[in-house]
């Protein structure tokens, strides 16, 4: 039963990720928490250790989801469903794709997707980030070592050097604090 | 098709799934020499038509691409074949790394590394939002819609796939009006 709903729920994900890798964070983020499936921190967690292993984001995270919500079969269901949507799309419009790329309705529902992908990603940094600082008490230590962590990070990012790296120097800056 | 060709496609994708980390657009480079120099299964004018279809489909970048070409090489099977071979790998690992995790994270040095791990993480993500921005067309239509949504996203905590589908209908609304006001 809970294999059958994980299938759902990322079939759905699957055929509203438009934009690829984090575009599907909010998507994903709401639907496991609203199933309480797991926490804010634990989606985090996962986003680190799918941009540390190989293959696609999106992939990652609905194996890593669906193996701690119900184990193999769980990370099976949550995998196809997420798999689905675009296989199915993809395999109906490579015969006449190039008529599908000029067709004017699929230009125009990209104008108005474009932004919404960025508000929504933006929604959910700032609820991530909620869930990284602690609100209430402003100098505690874990906020400390947290804004220690961010600067290396974004300086990284905007050298930019590759994720895993990112990751790796946030990590040994966590273990040191 | 013949039979090699569905496995060549299952292998050749299989290495692509394995050997690129984070996904998405890093994947490119590599899908490019597999597919258009070693095997020719695309012309190089073909990848970018690939690249414009990904980025207009929903799914992830990875399963478009090997769907596509799997389909254009070798029809259902042929893309059944490269999106299998895209999945596996990653699959098999993160479960792996899911068992052994759930094994250390009680650990103090584990649970301190990841708190400096989730401060890195916010800044990949800000760092995808810093991107995505920057490649939106600077349009006064494009603005409404971002801060129409954030409003709806942040303020009305309204679901994400009905956000989605109503600004799709803005833009198909939007184009519609542009086109009859041309027409005049």
């Amino acid at each position: 039963m809970i294999c059958l709903k994980l299938f759902w729920e990322f079939l759905k994900i699957g055929a509203f990720t438009f934009g690829g890798g984090y575009a599907m964070l909010p998507l994903m983020r709401q639907v496991v928490l609203a199933h309480q499936w797991t926490t804010e921190s634990r989606i985090v967690d996962f986003i680190a250790v799918s941009e540390s292993t190989p293959g696609p984001l999106a992939v990652n995270m609905s194996t890593y989801i669906g193996a701690e919500t119900a184990g193999i079969f769980g990370a099976l269901a949550a995998t196809l469903g997420v798999v689905l949507p675009s296989f199915l799309i993809i395999l109906l419009i490579s015969g006449s794709y190039r008529k599908f790329q000029e067709s004017g309705i699929v230009k125009a529902a990209m104008e108005g997707l474009r932004p919404a992908v960025v508000a929504l990603i933006a929604t959910a940094l700032l609820s991530v980030a909620d869930s990284v600082f602690d609100t209430g008490d402003l100098l505690s230590r874990a906020n400390l070592s947290a804004v220690l962590a961010v600067f290396p990070a974004a300086f990284l990012c905007y050298k930019k050097r590759h994720p895993i790296l990112i990751i790796a120097v946030s990590a040994v800056i966590g273990m040191i604090l | 098709m013949k039979r090699e060709t569905a496995g060549e496609l299952f292998v050749t994708f299989c290495k692509i799934g394995a050997f690129t980390f984070g996904g998405g657009y890093a994947m490119i480079p590599l899908i490019r020499r597999e597919v258009v120099e070693e095997k020719k299964w695309l012309a190089e004018e073909e990848m970018f038509d690939l690249i414009a279809i990904a980025e207009s489909t929903p799914g992830p970048l990875a399963i478009n691409a090997a769907t596509f070409v799997g389909s254009r090489v070798g029809g259902i099977l042929g893309a059944f074949s490269a999106t299998f071979g895209v999945v596996l790998p990653s699959f098999f690992i993160i479960l792996l790394i899911a068992g052994i995790l759930a094994r250390v994270e009680h650990i103090s040095l584990v649970q301190k590394a990841f708190r400096g791990i989730r401060a890195g993480v916010l800044v990949l993500i800000a760092s995808a939002l810093i991107s995505l921005c920057r490649q939106l067309p600077r349009r006064v239509f494009t603005y409404l819609v971002l801060a129409a949504a954030f409003a709806a996203a942040c303020l009305l905590q309204a679901d994400s796939i009905v956000i989605l589908v109503l600004c799709a209908l803005c833009g198909i609304l939007w184009k519609r009006l542009a086109e009859k006001r041309a027409e005049k």
